[in-house]
């Protein structure tokens, strides 16, 4: 499955925008597979206490985690899981 | 600019490519860790992903701006340029602000409540306060060198987005739910721009446009140019301010859809006292009003939280419809600092603040602002204001943009053919 990775992020990143990953059980496997390879981006995602900072929005194709069961939301294979700065609109 | 300033890597190449600063602002801060980053289309820390807003130097501003130099500016927003992030000597301006500020003694009365304003912001271009944060907005996405400006909207964004950029001759892609009021969309429609209703509700809009922002290629007001749209708001404090005669009201309510409003209204009236213009420090209670069907920032604020749980919106005031509000942390935290209050109001009460607003104060209302006299009138009934105190309640938007909401529920008190015996009988029935 695909992880899109914002603009704010792809320094951690290489500069890539899209992060793959062969399977994960929920998302907080998923982002602990990407902070195996790059632990600075899950930092910047997680808070001390793991749970998904205040800013940070993760949506598991079009629906926001946080409507789910969040860390624990089920990601199929194939998913788009995105993330996306909380701080727009209104 | 400063050297000290952070250069966001991606950001920073299509920064080269416009090849244009925005002369006003050199830097943006971090609200929540400080870092700073070189002006230009970006909203969030790199870092912590918190808002950034746009540095002034308060100091230099008290030196230029008085009540006199504010009296003899534009009868608009304008006239408060020293504190927006904007040039005013190439402005995009159609107008906005200087709305009235009207005593609403009748409704006071209704509401037992000793001195009540209602800020009128319907009587703005297109009808709503979001001409004041789009005539902002466009100004810095023209000198940032966008040929393209785009937004989500609950409607009324929407509205004054399509009606500056066709002023400015600058290409509009208006996002809003499909399912708006058609008050809205026509309203929008109107200005010629490419206005494109997506299925989903606000938040889905968002999203979308969020991810369009990514490419970097387009201004949109509420995404990329955040920081300097929003400060468009405080100018609704600053008018507020000067028309009781410089100074803060005892209390104000909000209507809250992101947030931003009531956050920016309380700052702008920090600021005016950090450049000399107001004497004494704000003492303003700020309240939040919402509908019960759309309710994140008031539930946190009644729960004692600073959590914003997001909510599926459901409710008919569809211009403050949106569940994950970007400000809702900072708004619920200004609630709380100024002990002010939050009040939700249901869609039966919403029709009724917009009826009791109209027949006090002859003045229509769209449902936002029946959202905002409901939640006064619950507040007056708390007990929240005191004898004495002044309080003021901004109506946002204008009632005929959401007039669906009424369908039904007002309309002709008698049905007559055209003839003078007919009438003068319902009279008589009517005085019997």
């Amino acid at each position: 499955m695909k992880v899109k990775i914002p603009t704010q992020l792809r320094q951690l990143t290489d500069g890539n925008s899209e992060l793959a990953v062969e399977s994960a059980t929920d998302l907080r496997d998923l982002l602990g597979q990407i902070g195996a390879s790059h632990p600075d981006l899950q930092e910047r995602l997680l808070d001390e206490n793991g749970e998904i900072r205040r800013f940070v929005n993760i949506y598991v194709g079009e629906e926001d985690v946080r409507f789910l069961d969040g860390l624990e939301t089920k990601v199929p294979d194939g998913t788009l899981i995105s993330i996306l700065p909380a701080v727009a609109g209104g | 600019m400063s050297r000290s300033a952070y250069r966001s890597p991606a950001i920073g190449r299509r920064f080269f490519y416009l090849g244009v600063t925005v002369a006003k602002i050199e830097q943006l801060q971090c609200r929540e860790c400080g870092r700073s980053y070189e002006s230009a289309p970006i909203y969030v820390c790199d870092f912590c992903f918190a808002p950034l807003e746009p540095v002034f130097d308060y100091d230099d501003i008290a030196s230029r701006i008085s009540r006199e130099s504010i009296k003899e500016g534009p009868a608009s927003i304008w006239r408060y340029s020293e504190l927006l992030p904007a040039p005013s000597d190439r402005r995009v301006d159609i107008g906005a602000g200087l709305t009235p500020l009207l005593k609403a003694d009748r409704l006071a009365a209704e509401l037992g409540i000793s001195s009540l304003y209602i800020k009128n912001d319907t009587a703005n271009p297109t009808h709503s306060f979001k001409d004041r944060v789009v005539s902002v907005a466009l100004t810095v996405a023209r000198e940032m060198g966008f040929d393209t400006v785009s937004c989500a909207s609950t409607g009324n964004l929407a509205n004054a987005v399509a009606a500056h950029a066709a002023k400015a001759r600058l290409r509009s892609f208006v996002f809003i739910p499909a399912n708006l009021e058609q008050g809205m969309v026509i309203t929008t429609a109107i200005y010629g721009g490419n206005l494109v209703a997506v299925e989903g509700n606000y938040d889905h809009v968002n999203k979308l446009c969020s991810e369009t922002a990514q490419k970097g290629e387009w201004g949109f007001v509420n995404v990329n140019l955040r920081p300097f749209y929003s400060e468009g708001s405080k100018t609704l404090a600053f008018e507020v301010a000067e028309q009781l005669g410089w100074r803060s009201p005892d209390h104000v309510v909000v209507p809250v859809a992101s947030g931003s409003l009531l956050t920016k209204f309380r700052k702008g009236l920090q600021e005016y006292h950090k450049v000399g213009i107001l004497d004494d420090a704000p003492h303003t209670k700020v309240h939040a009003a919402q509908a019960v069907g759309c309710n994140p920032v008031v539930a946190a604020i009644k729960g004692g939280t600073d959590v914003i749980r997001p909510v599926k919106p459901d409710t008919i005031a569809k211009s403050l419809a949106i569940g994950n509000p970007a400000d809702g942390y900072y708004a619920a935290a200004a609630v709380s600092e100024t002990g002010g209050t939050g009040e939700d109001v249901t869609d039966e009460e919403i029709v009724s603040g917009i009826r009791l607003l109209a027949s006090t104060e002859g003045i229509f209302a769209e449902t936002a602002g029946g959202v905002t006299i409901a939640a006064l009138k619950k507040m007056a009934e708390a007990g929240v204001f005191a004898e004495s105190e002044t309080v003021v309640a901004l109506i946002t938007g204008m009632g005929l943009k959401t007039a669906e909401a009424l369908t039904g529920r007002v309309g002709p008190n008698f049905h007559i053919s055209g003839n003078l015996d007919k009438f003068e009988e319902e009279m008589r029935l009517l005085s019997a």
